[in-house]
């Protein structure tokens, strides 16, 4: 059974305007898909969509095969770990304690909470004893991002929503936030939904990268199969996004 | 300056207490206001639909003056009347803008990525709220708080109309008694207090802000807050519980006579006494006695007559004391002896013209006038119980059109020779003082204005002793008297509760 799976989904802004249109996905557990389209082309809503920070307008929309509208939402966020761009560290928490906040939603004790908050920042290659007293404000943006990533995964959940998580960092730090993905995801094996509009970060991070337009997947397929694909729409959309200037690994 | 000092020296003890309540009433009701302001702005924030009316309700509120607050609130029950209570209550409500607004603005200037993050790591919209939008909002909904105390600071001084005490006592004082050194004496403190405060809560804002922090500041600042209550109302813990309260309104004579009423008591019946002197006016008196706030004032005949009954004018003396009586009591009010003294228009001349010529009565002065010249105040000039009524009650024609000038300035015109005669008040201090002397009006033209005590009948029923000694102040003060306590008072800046326990030594 898929981990997560998109069911003739239609989902439209408040506007009117129709952003998805009887979409299907399945996501495999601890599988890695990247979505890739346009600003605009919905990837986005999909991931919100999965955390029911939206409900779908009509299709159905499954989390370890149960629909989100029957999901508490509450229960089925903390079985999510959510990476956005911009982050959203709480500012008035320090590293420590912005890493805490998911156990410490769950009740667990004090011991437990700081074990887990130095593996945690252990993972990400910010050890407690030098960061963890910092405030967000004083970390550089990859720093932060990792933060981020740390913070989704408080309470091991088994699903990961990224959102351009690498989106606003250089080019250096991006390649090296990519390689400690790779990293990280090979031990832990995450369901993982990853939204980019790079094409190549796509390709090197992903098990399977899928091509949204117009409200709908033009192509979902391992990175291999992608490149090669014969669609005109797909050729047209990747020889625009791969002729640039490789920017990075 | 000195004088200044002097007066704070003199009334070292009186000031610590008008302090404290001050204090005791900005705390208070900034508190209350945080506890409903801070709830409703946080409800205002989730709901964009409902912040537009409670902000504009809010505003409408800021925008009614003071005084006028304290009308509407004097009928309602609970929370009306007068004294601490309704001060408090009005207070709050002008305290509600600043902290809603800004706990508005807190909340909904959050980072949408913050609150979004919230929401997705699974926080029920409590957690979101406590450790998230509070926290954020925190210094916003601290800077409503200071602006909301320092405001408080100014408006507490309008508390004093209302008898709930406080540093206007001083500035009403000044006002009643047109003694600018008076007014300072509470205005300075007051101002003083503003800047404090700002400061205080300036410095606990800054802490609060300032990260390493949270509970620990939190809590000191609630800590301080609460130091503060303990210490103020042990300052007022001097205040007695079921006390008489004596009231008057606010100028010399009648703080003077409620002096006289409370000191009557303390001495007579040996009961404790409340004094909330220098109310804002006949109206809040008379409410107040109504709702039990006072148990009793002075009032003059005239006044009862035609600003509490609304009945109209009439001139003979005995006549008015017995309908008001009567009226009174259909309230369930007692109206006790007249004091002795008429507090009427008084039509003065000089000593000096009066010994030469003669003249005892108006009708004597009206034989005079085409050779004088008059001074008169503005509402005399206009009022049909003034100058018309009085022209055509004594046939006066003057030489000239009378000029008008201000009551207090035509005393003075009168003595340095400008005018020849003007129409003041009979227990003018300055009559004496400037040696004038008041012309009779034998064709009892002005309405009588006879002061009494006026009193809560359940009060007298139960301490029989007041209404004895009330009724032993019956005929005591002379219009001379009241003329000379007046003078001692206003002219000379002696102390009310000396002077008036020098005088009932004398009388009694």
């Amino acid at each position: 059974m898929p981990a997560l799976t998109f069911d003739d989904v239609t989902f439209s802004r408040p506007g009117g305007t129709r952003i998805l249109d009887h979409f299907h996905l399945d996501v495999a557990e601890g599988e890695v898909l990247a979505l890739v389209g346009r600003s605009g082309a919905g990837k986005s809503t999909v991931i919100k969509l999965v955390n029911r920070l939206l409900v779908p307008e009509a299709g159905r929309v499954s989390v370890e095969g149960r629909a989100t509208r029957e999901w508490d939402p509450i229960r089925l966020r903390r079985r999510i770990g959510y990476v956005i761009q911009d982050v959203g560290l709480f500012p008035h928490m320090t590293v420590a304690e912005n890493v805490a906040v998911v156990p410490r939603l769950e009740g667990w004790s004090g011991e437990r909470i700081a074990a887990r908050v130095d593996d945690l920042l252990e993972l990400v290659a910010l050890p407690t004893a030098r960061f963890g007293a910092r405030w967000p404000d004083e970390l550089s943006g990859g720093q932060r991002q990792r933060v981020g990533v740390a913070r989704a995964l408080g309470i091991d959940p088994p699903i990961l929503l990224m959102d351009e998580p690498f989106g606003a960092l250089d080019p250096m730090t991006r390649a090296e936030l990519q390689a400690q993905f790779r990293s990280i995801q090979g031990r832990l094996r995450k369901t993982v939904i990853l939204v980019t509009h790079d094409m190549r970060e796509a390709f090197a991070l992903a098990d399977r990268v899928g091509i949204l337009d117009e409200g709908r997947l033009l192509v979902c397929d391992t990175p291999a199969a992608v490149q090669q694909s014969r669609n005109a729409r797909v050729r047209q959309l990747l020889d625009a996004a791969l002729a640039g200037p490789r920017e990075s690994s | 300056m000195a004088r200044l000092f002097t007066f704070w020296l003199s009334h070292r003890g009186e000031l610590a207490t008008l302090l404290a309540q001050h204090v005791l009433l900005v705390t208070l009701s900034t508190a209350a206001a945080a506890i409903v302001g801070v709830p409703l702005g946080i409800f205002a924030a989730r709901r964009p639909r409902v912040a537009a009316p409670i902000v504009a309700v809010t505003n409408i509120v800021q925008t009614v003056p003071s005084l006028a607050m304290f009308g509407f609130l004097l009928p309602v029950p609970l929370v009306g009347g007068i004294g601490a209570r309704a001060a408090i209550v009005v207070l709050i409500l002008y305290g509600l803008l600043p902290i809603v607004r800004t706990t508005i603005a807190g909340i909904t200037g959050i980072d949408a990525s913050i609150r979004e993050a919230g929401i997705a790591m699974g926080m029920t919209s409590r957690e979101l709220l406590r450790q998230v939008e509070l926290p954020l909002a925190l210094p916003s909904i601290a800077a409503g708080v200071r602006v909301a105390a320092v405001v408080a600071v100014g408006s507490a001084t309008i508390a004093a109309a209302i008898g709930a005490g406080g540093l206007g006592e001083y500035i009403y004082r000044g006002l009643s008694m047109v003694d600018s050194i008076v007014i300072l004496a509470g205005a300075v403190p007051a101002a003083l207090l503003a800047i404090v405060v700002d400061a205080v809560l300036l410095w606990a804002e800054r802490r609060l802000t300032r990260r390493r922090r949270g509970r620990s500041a939190g809590a000191l600042a609630v800590a301080a807050c609460a130091a503060i209550v303990l210490v103020s109302s042990a300052a007022m813990a001097g205040r007695t519980r079921g006390a008489i309260i004596v009231g008057s309104k606010n100028f010399t004579e009648q703080v003077i006579l409620g002096e006289i009423v409370a000191q009557t008591i303390e001495r007579q019946a040996g009961l404790p006494v409340l004094r909330r002197l220098n109310l804002g006016g006949t109206l809040i008196c008379d409410r107040a006695l109504l709702t039990g706030d006072l148990d009793v004032y002075v009032e003059y005949t005239g006044t009862a007559l035609t600003a509490v009954f609304h009945r109209p004018v009439a001139t003979d003396s005995a006549t008015v004391y017995n309908s008001v009586r009567e009226l009174y009591a259909a309230r369930g009010q007692t109206l006790l002896g007249a004091l002795g003294f008429n507090n009427t228009f008084a039509i003065l001349v000089r000593g000096a013209d009066a010994r030469r010529l003669g003249l005892k009565t108006i009708e004597d002065g009206a034989r005079q006038a085409p050779h004088w010249q008059a001074g008169f105040g503005y509402e005399f000039l206009e009022r049909p119980d003034g100058f018309p009524g009085l022209a055509r009650a004594y046939d006066l024609r003057f030489a000239a059109a009378p000029r008008v000038m201000d009551l207090t300035l035509s005393y003075r015109a009168l003595a340095t020779g400008q005018v020849d005669l003007i129409a003041g008040d009979a227990t003018a201090g300055l009559i004496g003082a400037l040696d004038l002397v008041q012309l009779e009006d034998n064709r009892r033209f002005f309405p009588p204005y006879d002061a009494a005590p006026v009193a809560r009948a359940q009060t007298l029923l139960r301490y029989p002793a007041v209404r004895r000694a009330l009724e032993g102040l019956a005929g005591r003060i002379s219009a001379d008297d009241m003329r000379r306590l007046n003078y001692a008072a206003d002219a000379e800046h002696r102390d009310v509760p000396a002077l008036v326990s020098a005088f009932l030594k004398g009388v009694m």
